[in-house]
């Protein structure tokens, strides 16, 4: 009963941003406040009245954590739903333009009246979950033993506007593979950290926080945890910190999986140019580039600009997201077909209620034209291919990257969101691949 | 067709905004049934219950317009500025930027003074009544309203001019050109340099009509401009603009309607299509401001290009992120020493996001990048044009090209003149250096 109540995050002032803002107004002698007239704003005033989620500083043990978000919150957020200011309906019939007016409306509405966070809460805390300080920065993850000893470790890392929402289906299969289809010798210790600024992971106060030092990170994480011998799984920037990872040959590391592997720019063209297959692939990329990704280029130029409607508005946040779930995932139009509304709602709460939309922006600026690019990586790499996902690059690209690439599957099903959209896929997925590690 | 089917109709018609800006519960209901918006789920789909009723009552309404020239007012309605209010009391935060200056975006301590002053300390009444002693009209153009400040001079024979803003401007910028512009003699300067002044705003912004169909791109805008004019019994008349206006006035420079003698750019198209290999120091100013445009300042540009509706959403429900869209620019793009104070006042800044945040028109405003990506006119080389063209050149523009560039592209360029004050606003941030820099260039322009 202590130790719950010691964990349970309930306070409403977020003690850690606070502490910096007065801080920085000492330092500044609140000079930035100071216009034509301006009283200096007071430490109450960044206080708010809106609740936000606040956890105990993380040290360097390894302690249990339960969520709990305030009863307040959710009040708070249901009432800024139903209080919704909405632009004009977008004057094309699809989504062109972004969100749909009436797919929006639509999804704010369940959200508002149908949707229960209590639920994913009551999942998450069924779960091991805990947090820890690296690099001094706390650290949130989820932590599934094996009943089977042998069970080999894996760190499963998602990406952006993903979270550790997209492993809930897969923990069960991966750890408990006799119940769930498979044999014992499949088995996995499974570990699911929330990325620095995403989910229940503190925010970065400091820039810095680029893949290669994310990747040290989990390296530093898994060992904390007692394991000599590990792989890594990723998608998305989850990709990112795994390539990291294996180009940084962190210690204990054996092989890693990709569901997105990180194979752009391309290779050059051989001299008779691409192929059908990598044309394709690169014409995938340049719609990337020219339509698809502006999102990258504004987090990655301005995440604080960008932050402030996004922390101040759930529809904000949520459309942020929910037009990626139906760009990249497996769908006819409607993302619907390919991910739940509620865990679509699980994944956008989880932004909204950590208040990570700026946080998570920030990765972008980190590392986005930097870190997540091709390079060569010279450890065991398998990948899994998604044909639904926005890019499906062919085998000889991958080839030329990993020199050590033992696995390379297309499954013909799911998309960007790989385990979300077809668990079981994605679980075969990786014990097929790391039969061959054990 | 039958009452119900008729009232169901002029409903869908409003929630799109084909003429009046109310948002109503039975219109959305209404047209969810007709269009059969499925929603999330095909059957059982449950239609948006409250829409805010308080949010519903904040919305501004304006008369469908005709053909007339109709006068027009200001009155943004009290619930929408108590909402306001409401909303900034209730601004929830991101925590503070992880550097020491405006690289990740608008710093959180100058956003939460501006949101502080917004709320506590700026009147919108203030400028409404500002706003309203100039008169005002809309008047349908293409199926769209528009709006326009219409000030004729007292002299006769003054020179009609069309002043087009841009993003994240509007007519505000142009407040304090008008009189001295209109009136010159009041304001120190000579009868014979007056000018009839005419100022729109752009479709989907400030009190324009929001289109409901696509094609609204600078060529468009400029032919709504070039029916506006006569309209207005100018037959002989020149144009203005800076952002999307310089857009426009290059579009409207190349149309060349008969009336149009001359148009003046306080931003230059004049990229030529190749650069040069080995580029003169002003050239390399230019290009080095194109590219950091390209590298660092365009995110906004492209989110807007590419999904104005999926930002619309965050900027039309939160006016603290509305307003933070805008004020970065203020600060990046004028000529300041750090702060957007050094150049513009707070309550004018205020003044411009407030025009954007009661008239909701972050969306709508938006589209105009959208629009003009998609017809290619988005681009920093505009073209060979052979009207008359004038242009004053701030030195705290995005990029400043090198007048060679404009002498090869405008064989008919008679106005070249180089500031060393102000910026990408320049009317809004210097607007007497503006004042006379429109009555230098056009004085030789005069009948």
């Amino acid at each position: 009963m202590k130790d719950g109540l010691e964990h349970r995050a309930e306070i409403a002032v977020p003690v850690n941003s606070r502490r910096n803002f007065m801080r920085t107004a000492a330092v500044t002698a609140g000079a930035g406040l100071l216009l034509e007239g301006l009283d200096l704003i007071s430490a109450q005033e960044s206080g708010k009245k809106a609740p936000l989620l606040v956890f105990p500083a993380a040290t360097k043990d390894v302690t249990p954590f339960k969520v709990h978000v305030t009863q307040a919150a959710l009040d708070d957020l249901k009432q800024r739903l139903a209080n919704i200011r909405w632009p004009n309906k977008e004057p094309v019939t699809e989504w062109s333009q972004g969100v749909p007016l009436g797919k929006a409306q639509a999804l704010v509405e369940y959200w508002r009246t149908r949707y229960d966070w209590r639920r994913v809460e009551s999942t998450l805390n069924g779960l091991p979950q805990f947090r820890t300080q690296i690099d001094g920065l706390g650290i949130y993850f989820i932590h599934v033993r094996s009943k089977h000893e042998n069970a080999l470790p894996i760190i499963l890392t998602h990406g952006w506007p993903g979270s550790i929402i997209e492993f809930l289906q897969v923990i069960g299969p991966l750890t408990d593979p006799t119940a769930h289809g498979g044999k014992a010798d499949e088995a996995f210790h499974v570990v699911i950290p929330s990325l620095p600024g995403f989910g229940f992971s503190d925010k970065p106060t400091e820039a810095g926080w680029r893949l290669p030092r994310i990747a040290n990170a989990w390296a530093a994480l898994i060992a904390r945890l007692g394991y000599s011998r590990y792989v890594a799984q990723g998608g998305d920037w989850g990709a990112g910190v795994t390539s990291w990872m294996a180009k940084q040959r962190e210690p204990g590391l054996a092989a890693i999986h990709l569901n997105l592997p990180i194979l752009f720019p391309p290779p050059p063209p051989p001299p008779a140019g691409y192929t059908a297959a990598e044309q394709g692939a690169v014409a995938q990329l340049v719609k990337y580039g020219s339509d698809g990704s502006a999102y990258a280029s504004i987090q990655g130029t301005r995440p604080q600009t960008l932050g402030y409607g996004l922390a101040d508005s759930p529809v904000g946040q949520a459309m942020w997201i929910y037009e990626k779930f139906q760009a990249w995932s497996d769908n006819k139009g409607d993302p619907a077909e390919a991910i739940s509304v509620d865990h679509m709602l699980d994944d956008i709460s989880l932004y909204w209620l950590t208040d990570t939309a700026a946080s998570s922006a920030r990765l972008y600026y980190e590392s986005f034209a930097k870190d997540f690019v091709r390079m060569t990586l010279d450890m065991p790499v398998a990948v899994s291919i998604f044909k639904g996902n926005l890019f499906v690059p062919p085998k000889v690209w991958g080839d030329q990257t990993y020199s050590k690439l033992f696995y390379w599957n297309e499954v013909p099903k799911g998309g960007h969101f790989a385990a979300l959209e077809q668990p079981e896929l994605f679980v075969a997925e990786l014990r097929k691949s790391f039969a061959q590690v054990r | 067709m039958e009452l119900g089917e008729r009232l169901l109709k002029d409903d869908l018609e409003n929630r799109t905004g084909a003429r009046a800006s109310i948002i109503s519960r039975r219109g959305f209901i209404g047209a969810a049934a007709t269009t059969g918006v499925a929603g999330l789920f095909s059957p059982g789909f449950v239609p948006i219950s409250g829409e805010g009723s308080a949010t519903a009552a904040a919305q501004i309404v304006h008369p469908t317009t005709t053909e007339e020239v109709t006068p027009f007012k200001v009155d943004v309605p009290q619930a929408a500025l108590n909402d306001l209010k409401k909303r900034l009391a209730n601004a929830r935060w991101p925590e503070r930027e992880t550097v020491g200056d405006w690289s990740q975006g608008v710093p959180l301590q100058k956003a939460q003074a501006l949101i502080a002053y917004w709320r506590d300390k700026y009147d919108w009444r203030r400028f409404e009544a500002r706003l309203n002693a100039f008169p005002q009209y809309r008047t349908q153009i293409d199926g769209v309203g528009i709006h326009f400040i219409h000030v004729r001079s007292p002299h006769q024979n003054a020179l009609p001019i069309i002043l087009t803003h841009g993003w994240p401007g509007s007519v505000v910028e142009f407040m304090e050109v008008i009189g001295p512009l209109s009136d010159p003699t009041r304001y120190g300067g000579r009868a014979e340099d007056a000018f009839h002044v005419v100022v729109p705003s752009l479709p989907g912004f400030g009190f324009s009509d929001k289109p409901v169909e696509t094609g609204w791109d600078v060529n468009r805008i400029a032919r709504a401009w070039a029916t506006l004019m006569p309209r207005l019994s100018y037959e002989r008349w020149v144009a203005q603009g800076g952002d999307w206006g310089a857009g426009v006035t290059h579009a409207l420079a190349h149309q060349r309607p008969p009336g149009l003698i001359a148009a003046h750019v306080n931003w230059q198209f004049v990229f030529p299509e190749k650069l040069p290999e080995n580029p003169t120091p002003a050239e390399q100013r230019a290009i080095e401001g194109a590219s950091r445009f390209a590298n660092d300042w365009s995110g906004y540009f492209r989110e807007q290009a590419t999904r104005p509706q999926t930002i619309g959403y965050a900027l039309a429900d939160s006016a603290a992120g509305q307003a933070l869209w805008i004020y970065e620019k203020f600060q990046a793009w004028t000529d300041n020493h750090g702060n957007p104070e050094d150049e513009l006042s707070t309550d004018a800044m205020l003044d411009d996001i407030s025009l954007y945040w009661f008239t909701d028109t972050a969306a709508s405003s938006a589209r105009i990048y959208w629009e003009n990506t998609r017809a290619g006119k988005a681009g920093a080389s505009g073209g060979r044009i052979e009207l008359p063209m004038a242009a004053s050149v701030f030195p705290h523009e995005i990029f400043v090209p090198p007048k060679a560039w404009a002498e090869a592209l405008w064989p008919n360029l008679f106005y070249w003149n180089e500031l060393d004050r102000g910026g990408h606003f320049a009317a809004f941030e210097q607007p007497k250096l503006f004042t006379d820099e429109l009555r230098n260039a056009f004085r030789s322009r005069r009948a």
